[in-house]
């Protein structure tokens, strides 16, 4: 099993996410250059956080034509699992591998903060060591978070059970309150249909020991572990 | 050589925060007049002349990644 960590000039979640990898998931993880094209040797490649190429024009915009990319939809292509966290979200949907769009939050400032996210199902790649309906507490850093989709795309994604998290308060209620960047549907966490692309604004490798505030992140860390296991 | 200006704004459909900003601030100025503000991006480009149709490339330009479809509308202005 091994897993691999792209790094984009202005990635700056790269190291956490590696680290998440090797001294909490203990498993066997490489850096990915943004100009390498070979991926065969992953089975699980994580887009991490950060603001690839300074965000110009729109967050995601110009990685989205990094080289890597095009290995990276053949290794999408060919079933490799693949999470997009924060800034990785925002490139996958700009790259089309993932549905809709990341706009600026609605009340214009970067947020950075722990948050309440409901796990909507298990039954993905990402959230099968979750409770359906668990509430996980996950910090989320970004200024350009808020989903946003046609509906009929929303309708979708509702209908498919791509809607892995969604923001709500401590008790599991999506409320607006607990929404904190005006997303659609309180979205903070998609799937593509066949099930093995995924993208979600809030950090889970920020959440991943104790004594960072929280281990929920574990939750969707270890999920990809079983599934690779399964698999 | 050509000169195009681009001009790529939100969709309608979308909530333009940046812009409901402006329009509050216009008011308190007194502009009780201003009942909508939208803002977008001005984007310049020049072009050397290799004989391509310059409103087909701009069109793709724009497509590929000056705007995103999901989000944004463009339109562009050419001149000499």
């Amino acid at each position: 099993m091994k897993f691999g960590v792209i790094q984009f000039p202005g990635s700056n979640c790269d190291s956490d996410t590696y680290y998440a990898v090797r001294d909490v998931l203990r498993q066997p993880v490489e850096y990915i250059w943004h100009q390498d094209t070979d991926l065969r040797k992953f089975d699980c490649i994580l887009v991490p956080g950060g603001f690839s190429y300074g965000d110009y024009l729109r967050t995601g915009a110009v990685a989205r034509f990094s080289p890597v990319m095009g290995a990276l939809e053949g290794f999408a292509d060919r079933g490799g699992l693949v999470l997009g966290i924060c800034n990785g979200f925002q490139i996958l949907c700009e790259a089309h591998l993932l549905p809709g769009a990341l706009t600026a939050n609605v009340g214009l400032k970067f947020i950075c903060r722990h948050v309440n996210l409901r796990v909507e199902h298990n039954r993905s790649a990402f959230a099968n060591e979750c409770r359906e309906g668990q509430v996980l507490r996950i910090p989320i850093a970004h200024g350009e978070g808020n989903y946003y989709c046609d509906p009929e795309t929303l309708a979708r994604l509702e209908a498919n059970g791509q809607i892995l998290f969604r923001y709500c308060d401590e008790q599991g209620s999506l409320t607006d309150e607990a929404n904190p960047n005006g997303s659609l549907a309180n979205i903070a966490g998609i799937v593509n249909e066949r099930g093995n692309v995924a993208g979600m604004m809030p950090h889970p490798e920020r959440a991943s020991e104790s004594v960072l505030g929280s281990e929920d992140g574990q939750f969707v860390l270890k999920s990809l572990v079983s599934a690779l296991v399964k698999a | 050589m050509a000169k195009v200006k681009v001009y790529v704004t939100l969709k309608p459909t979308l909530l333009d925060a940046q812009g409901r900003v402006v329009q509050n601030a216009l008011n308190n100025l007194g502009y009780e007049e201003v009942d909508g503000v939208r803002m977008g991006k001005y984007i310049e480009i020049e072009l050397k002349d290799n004989g391509h149709s310059v409103q087909e490339r701009v069109d793709e330009m724009c497509r590929k990644l000056l705007a995103n479809p999901v989000i944004e509308n463009y339109r562009f202005e050419v001149s000499d």
